[in-house]
């Protein structure tokens, strides 16, 4: 974008696109989700200028050169430790981190968990293919038991982390699952994360067409996907299915399970993403550990909680205002003595 | 103690004050003993009565390491002066042992001659046997050399707390551990120096807890009085003025130093300071100063790992911060693929690296100069990155504000170099006029618009001096750019997979680092008679040791010139000529002989390495004999040579 434009032009997804070259396999999922942030960012009038990209390593996370807005395309995993340094230090940006399921929760794994407890102001896209793609094919921290890849022709060993699980876990503010190829879904689902303040963490389910293709068929698939989507909706009893036959129900021991609506009863559990306690949301992240059964999709947890870098930011506005920057002061203090 | 040679006794009315120039004593204890803190004090007060100072605390590595043993024994190591000196000397004077592993550890250092004062109400059998001790050395001969005070420090404590205990004011626990200000106040005693900026500063500690403030008052005043009403104490010494150049002057450890030095660095550069660091030993203290110093704009993150704490200081330094972070070896080789990235964004970053032993965990506690190589070569890659070293603890100041210089005017990555020894050793400091520090803000300015010929802002696009690129801000409308660790091609910084052009931006890596050698000022020789055949070449904290070890030398007729290196990349390019011009070249470090290592292979000089690594600095008097032993005739320097010839 050029220098010309002010603050108060209306910008379309054009803006947001730079003139690089796309070079992600073609079929790919990432297609999808550049186009729908793209068209986001424009929407909610963010600012070119304003907007920081801050990748790790893999197929994932080329997405800022495709961006034309400020980015950083770091090193393996470390994507949350700069992005964290940069938000808390620039409280006017708006901070993005693009990961995927090796780099955020393989080798990054420690600073995704970090990040995500201080709950820093950023919007973090975890990339979820179930594989490396951009190494050419091993198995990943989400590649269910038993897959096979280069690495594991035998199947893989390996017990699969479920992203949302981890991040409630780690009682992130605002934790969601979204998919690809539902690009309505995407945007609902990305706007909220947005408008978030805090870390807003979103899996998205992404087809590797190359090294994994339809690992996600189950909730994609044509025939089975109305009965293994379950969409949450706030404030409304979650039940799915073609003719909303099935329900989620909660179960004495504090886990919750699928049964026919039929027999649910008022056992049907309100969807309450805004819940403090990040216990229920937990329990609905469990009803897939992996998406080859009926799995939720949607917002899980959405809550105020005071944000990390507001707070840092916060102690040192109080410091500054309770004393002057007295650099005289400061050195010449404590047990002095003077030599004439 | 140079009394006998040096000084003069004069007969007062009760006993003979001894004036000294220089005295070295070490106070060593159970960790628990509150040695380090005795020793401050007592620091304290020695910078206050004027003298010059230096110091070693020496701690162990376990925090609780089991009490009465040799591995849980802390000291505190002070030499103070009425001249100029640079060490925290080599052999005690005096030895204040708290317990029998204190005098079983240190004994063997103390001078003959020295004075020994015990704590002896800790001498039973089993204190012995824990401190390894097969035989009592109060009774097996082993301190005839020394002149030794008995003193039941611990029973005179409880004594003179008596009241406190029996009123309850205090417990006997807190009653037993006012030993250390006993001790505190018969040294004082000892050394004429007065107990009531100690008492003030006790009262202040304790505000809370005016109870225990009164009896810590009490046991410094009961030691003071105990060497003043008891016959033993013959002599007091009194040590006067150094004369240190003009000014106003405080003591300052090279932790705090560096603190300081980070903070004016920011503030004359009118950036704010962000620190991202994790917790380590011995660089936390850097980190705990600076969290304290928010009001000059200071933001202090402790990150969940040291990759973290590197990680988001690129990402402060990317937002327009002045960006640092500070760790310890181990914690540095966690950093190193983060000092990559900033070496490919050429950003500003400047990392600390407050030496301690290694390799792995090694030596947590002691001081070493073995991670030279590691700060100028462990990234992968040809990756470049100045290298800065402190020579003194009150010099980790000026090194920190020219590491921001190098940082910010060629945008790149920095690393700094101090150690164990400079971090917790405190020397007098003479306070710096505050407008006379570098002004850093004219070493960059914030890019404000595109650069390009067609209005595209091109982020590699360099300065020719000094090829650095352009610091364009996220905010700025019209500089929207992508950085990335992967090579890129030149002004635009779009990725290139080009040989040819990964070869070019190699060199040129390169070529960025060696011009701010070109840059430098002169580097100085200290060769006072312009004489000297004999150059010793040290780096960093070896300063102290070299410079007191010529000095001896040249009072012995001897010549002998120094250079202390602070750019340790690029090396200082005058070194090469300097040292071209002396016969015999020495150069000691704390580490098997890196520096001499690379400087062989880059001039084919043939340079003498002395080295040793026991966790210790070297001694001035180690010094004298090694360049002795390695120069030889040398000394007598070039004129000599030329009477030789004739």
């Amino acid at each position: 974008m050029s220098a010309t434009d002010t603050t108060t032009t209306p910008l379309t997804r054009k803006d947001f696109a730079s003139d690089r070259e796309v070079r992600w396999c073609p079929g790919c999922g990432d297609y999808a989700i550049l186009a729908t942030i793209q068209t986001l960012l424009a929407e909610v009038g963010a600012r070119p200028e304003s907007t920081v990209f801050v990748s790790g390593i893999g197929c994932s996370s080329r997405f800022p050169y495709y961006m034309d807005t400020f980015g950083l395309h770091t090193i393996h995993g470390r994507a949350p430790t700069i992005a964290t340094g940069l938000a808390t230090s620039r409280p006017d940006l708006d901070v993005w981190v693009v990961t995927g399921d090796g780099d955020g929760l393989s080798i990054g794994g420690n600073h995704l968990l970090h990040a995500l407890r201080r709950n820093v102001n950023l919007n973090i896209l975890l990339f979820n293919n179930e594989i490396y793609g951009l190494t050419k094919g091993q198995y990943s921290p989400t590649s269910p038991l038993g897959a096979v890849h280069k690495s594991t022709p035998m199947g893989s060993v390996d017990r699969p982390l479920n992203p949302v699980s981890l991040a409630l876990g780690a009682e992130a503010t605002f934790v969601a699952r979204s998919i690809d190829a539902d690009r309505k879904h995407l945007m609902e689902t990305l706007t909220a994360a947005h408008a978030h303040r805090g870390t807003s963490f979103v899996e998205i389910y992404q087809n590797c067409v190359v090294f994994n293709d339809d690992a996600f068929i189950q909730v994609t698939g044509r025939d089975t996907k109305q009965h293994n989507q379950i969409r949450l909706t706030q404030g409304e009893p979650i039940v799915f299915g073609p003719d909303g036959e099935h329900a989620v129900v909660a179960d004495a021991d504090g886990s919750m399970s699928v049964v026919p609506t039929a027999e649910a009863g008022d056992r049907i559990v309100v969807h309450d993403a805004t819940r403090e306690d990040p216990t229920t949301a937990f329990a609905l992240s469990r009803l897939a550990p992996t998406p080859d059964r009926p799995t939720p999709f949607g917002v899980f947890r959405d809550v105020d909680a005071p944000v990390y870098d507001d707070l840092v930011r916060d102690q040192v506005a109080r410091a500054t205002a309770a004393k002057d920057a007295d650099l005289r002061a400061l050195l010449d203090a404590g047990n002095v003595w003077d030599v004439a | 103690m140079s009394a006998t040679t040096t000084g003069s006794t004069e007969t007062g009315p009760d006993r003979d004050r001894v004036r000294l120039h220089d005295a070295v004593i070490r106070f060593a204890g159970d960790s628990g003993d509150g040695m380090q803190l005795t020793g401050d004090r007592f620091t304290t007060e020695s910078g206050l009565a004027g003298n010059d100072l230096v110091t070693f605390p020496d701690y162990p590595a376990e925090i609780r390491a089991p009490a009465g043993t040799v591995a849980g024994v802390s000291s505190f190591q002070l030499h103070f002066s009425d001249h100029s000196i640079h060490t925290a000397g080599d052999a005690p004077d005096m030895l204040v042992a708290m317990n029998p592993a204190a005098l079983m550890k240190h004994m063997g250092d103390l001078k003959p001659g020295g004075t020994l004062i015990l704590n002896s109400d800790e001498f039973d059998e089993r204190s012995l046997a824990k401190a390894g001790a097969v035989t009592d050395p109060r009774e097996d001969g082993a301190l005839v050399d020394f002149t030794v005070h008995e003193v039941g420090l611990t029973s005179l404590t409880l004594r003179a707390l008596e009241e406190d205990v029996a009123s309850g004011a205090i417990t006997k626990k807190d009653a037993a551990r006012c030993k250390n200000m006993l001790a505190l106040g018969l040294v004082s005693f000892m050394f004429s120096r007065p107990t009531t900026g100690t008492e003030a500063w006790l009262r202040e500690k304790f505000a809370a807890k005016p109870a225990l403030a009164d009896a810590n008052v009490k046991a410094l005043r009961a030691g003071f009085n105990y060497g003043d009403t008891t016959e033993a104490f013959t002599f007091t010494y009194e040590v006067g003025r150094a004369e240190l150049p003009p000014g106003r002057y405080r003591t300052i450890s090279g932790n705090q130093a560096s603190a300081y030095g980070l903070v004016a660095a920011a503030q004359r550069a009118g950036l704010p300071l962000f620190l991202g660091s994790y917790p380590i030993t011995p660089a936390s203290d850097i980190l705990h100063e600076l969290a304290k110093l928010k009001h000059f704009g200071v933001t202090t993150f402790q990150a969940e790992d040291e990759i973290a704490a590197m990680g988001s200081a690129i990402g402060a330094a990317f937002g327009g911060a002045l960006a640092v972070t500070t760790s310890s070896g181990p914690g540095i080789a966690l950093k190193t693929e983060g000092i990559g990235l900033a070496t490919m964004y050429e950003l500003p970053v400047l990392v600390v690296n407050v030496q301690r032993g290694g390799p792995s965990t090694g030596l947590p506690t002691k001081t070493e100069q073995s991670d030279l190589l590691q700060a100028l070569f462990s990234r992968n890659g040809e990756a470049p990155i100045p290298v800065v070293a402190a020579k003194s603890p009150g010099d980790a100041f000026d090194t920190m504000l020219e590491a921001a210089r190098i940082a910010l005017t060629y945008r790149t990555p920095v690393m700094i170099l101090t150690d164990g020894y400079l971090a917790n050793s405190a020397e007098p400091w003479r306070i710096p006029d505050v407008d006379t520090l570098p002004d850093l803000s004219a070493a960059f300015a914030f890019t404000t618009a595109p650069n390009g010929d067609d209005g595209e802002f091109l982020p590699f696009r360099r300065d020719p001096e000094t090829l650095a690129r352009p610091w364009g801000l996220p905010g700025t409308a019209g500089l929207e750019h992508r950085l990335g660790g992967l090579e890129k091609a030149p002004d635009t910084g779009d990725l290139s997979y080009d040989g040819a052009n990964h070869h070019a931006m190699t060199v040129l890596r390169h070529e960025r680092i060696a011009r701010i050698g070109a840059q430098l000022p002169p580097l100085e020789v200290d060769d006072p008679s312009g004489d000297a055949d004999v150059l010793v070449v040290g780096w960093g904290s070896t300063d102290g040791p070299i410079r007191a070890a010529c000095h001896t030398l040249r009072e012995d007729g001897r010549k002998v010139a120094h250079v202390q290196l602070r750019h340790l990349s690029p090396i200082h390019p005058d070194l090469e000529g300097i040292m071209r011009r002396y016969g015999t070249v020495i150069l000691p470090e704390n580490n098997m002989g890196q520096l001499a290592m690379l400087l062989r292979a880059r001039t084919l000089i043939d340079i003498q390495a002395y080295n040793r690594v026991t966790g210790a600095p070297f001694l001035s008097s180690e010094l004298v004999e090694v360049i002795t032993r390695m120069a030889g005739a040398g000394l007598d320097g070039r004129g000599a040579d030329a009477r030789r010839d004739a």
